[in-house]
């Protein structure tokens, strides 16, 4: 019976609507994103669809739609992390490509 | 006993000997060569085109196959830059404010120099490109710094690289580790892939000239900048080396870089030297 209830509530959890994101969650992850965008542009290597979704983030907070706010900077955060790899495992690689 | 020491002492000496054999080749191998690096370069795509003379690379796209070439020979009949080759005579020789000219910051007048560009300046340890010399001309006699990429600056450029037609690109790498340096950045930046489409420059013109991309033949690298400055259907305009970089860069959803930093001045250094011998066909017009 326990077990049926908790399986009850867990279901009824995972279809009750998310809670929606606040300023402040825009905030932190907006920064999250934008401090691995930074560390791309020191590695010289930032994409334009990592800026585009920083932008994005950045008209949706200020229209006061936080949960698509929080949404891009995800994005852009994952995008900007996906730059760094690729600028860190091409100080090598390159060599791969070079005619010899 | 005697016979295992001799033993011994054959193996330690073959031993030593094959080090030192190899010792100089693994060193070899991590040193930069750029005379090698060209030959190679050339051979590269001498030998994917059979069919080309050297000379005919610079000719991008239009070299790729019979039908491009017919439309670049009509082309040629009036050819979409020659606008901007005369407003760059009429720049060229135009006085300053100040009484002087162009001719006076460059050798020989600025006519028949564009091949030895660029150069490395070992007063300065880094390269300089002829549009960067151009601004600085510009900006020593009092007049404002052009725009890097299309319009005014690649006028002058047409105009500087019309008078070196047929001359072959001569890029010098002088005895000093700092050009060295700038070559090997400029070539890590050509083989470095980036932008979310994870391309680097030798992604299209090494591995696919001659294929499409979407609608566009792509151009080999050997001789590229050899055309430059052009005239590309796309732009609706004329555009500079720094305008062709940094929209490449964008192509892959790459944040370009700003014309005239260091890595797009070294990737040009790069990019000529192993081109040296390809006649200048400068301007160029492109689809």
């Amino acid at each position: 019976m326990r077990t049926l209830l908790l399986i009850w509530g867990c279901l009824i959890a995972s279809m009750a609507p998310a809670l929606a994101a606040s300023e402040a969650d825009f905030k932190a992850s907006y920064a999250a994103a934008e401090a691995a965008e930074k560390e791309a542009g020191q590695l010289r290597n930032q994409w334009t669809t990592t800026e585009a979704a920083l932008a994005a983030a950045k008209k949706a907070a200020a229209g006061g739609d936080f949960d698509q706010a929080v949404a891009s900077s995800k994005e852009a955060e994952a995008l900007a992390k996906a730059s760094i790899f690729q600028a860190t495992s091409e100080k090598e690689r390159w060599k791969d490509l070079e005619i010899r | 006993m005697r016979t295992r020491s001799a033993n011994r002492f054959v193996s330690l000496t073959l031993a030593l000997a094959a080090l030192a054999l190899t010792a100089p080749f693994a060193r070899a191998a991590d040193t930069p060569d750029p005379a090698a690096d060209a030959k190679a370069f050339q051979k590269y795509f001498t030998e994917k085109f059979p069919k080309l003379k050297p000379e005919d690379f610079v000719n991008g796209p239009y070299s790729m196959n019979e039908d491009m070439h017919r439309q670049w020979e009509e082309k040629e009949q009036f050819p979409p830059y020659e606008f901007a080759l005369d407003a760059g005579k009429d720049m060229f020789a135009k006085p300053f404010k100040n009484g002087k000219s162009y001719a006076d910051c460059f050798p020989n007048g600025g006519v028949g120099v564009r091949q030895n560009y660029p150069y490395f300046d070992e007063k300065e340890g880094k390269v300089i490109t002829l549009e960067l010399a151009l601004n600085r001309c510009r900006e020593a006699n009092g007049e404002a710094p052009f725009s890097y990429v299309k319009d005014e600056m690649a006028s002058l450029t047409a105009y500087m690289a019309f008078t070196s037609r047929g001359k072959p690109m001569d890029i010098k790498i002088p005895s000093d580790p700092r050009a060295l340096e700038a070559y090997e950045n400029g070539k890590r930046y050509f083989y470095t892939r980036r932008g979310q489409l994870n391309f680097s420059c030798a992604t299209c013109h090494v591995q696919s000239p001659g294929e499409r991309i979407r609608a566009e033949v792509l151009a080999p690298a050997l001789g590229i900048l050899n055309a430059m400055p052009i005239y590309r259907s796309e732009w609706s305009g004329m555009g500079t080396t720094s305008r062709r970089f940094t929209t490449c860069n964008s192509q892959i959803r790459g944040v370009p870089l700003s014309p005239q930093d260091e890595e797009y001045r070294d990737l040009e250094y790069y990019l000529s030297y192993v081109s040296n011998g390809l006649p200048i066909s400068g301007p160029g017009a492109r689809p």
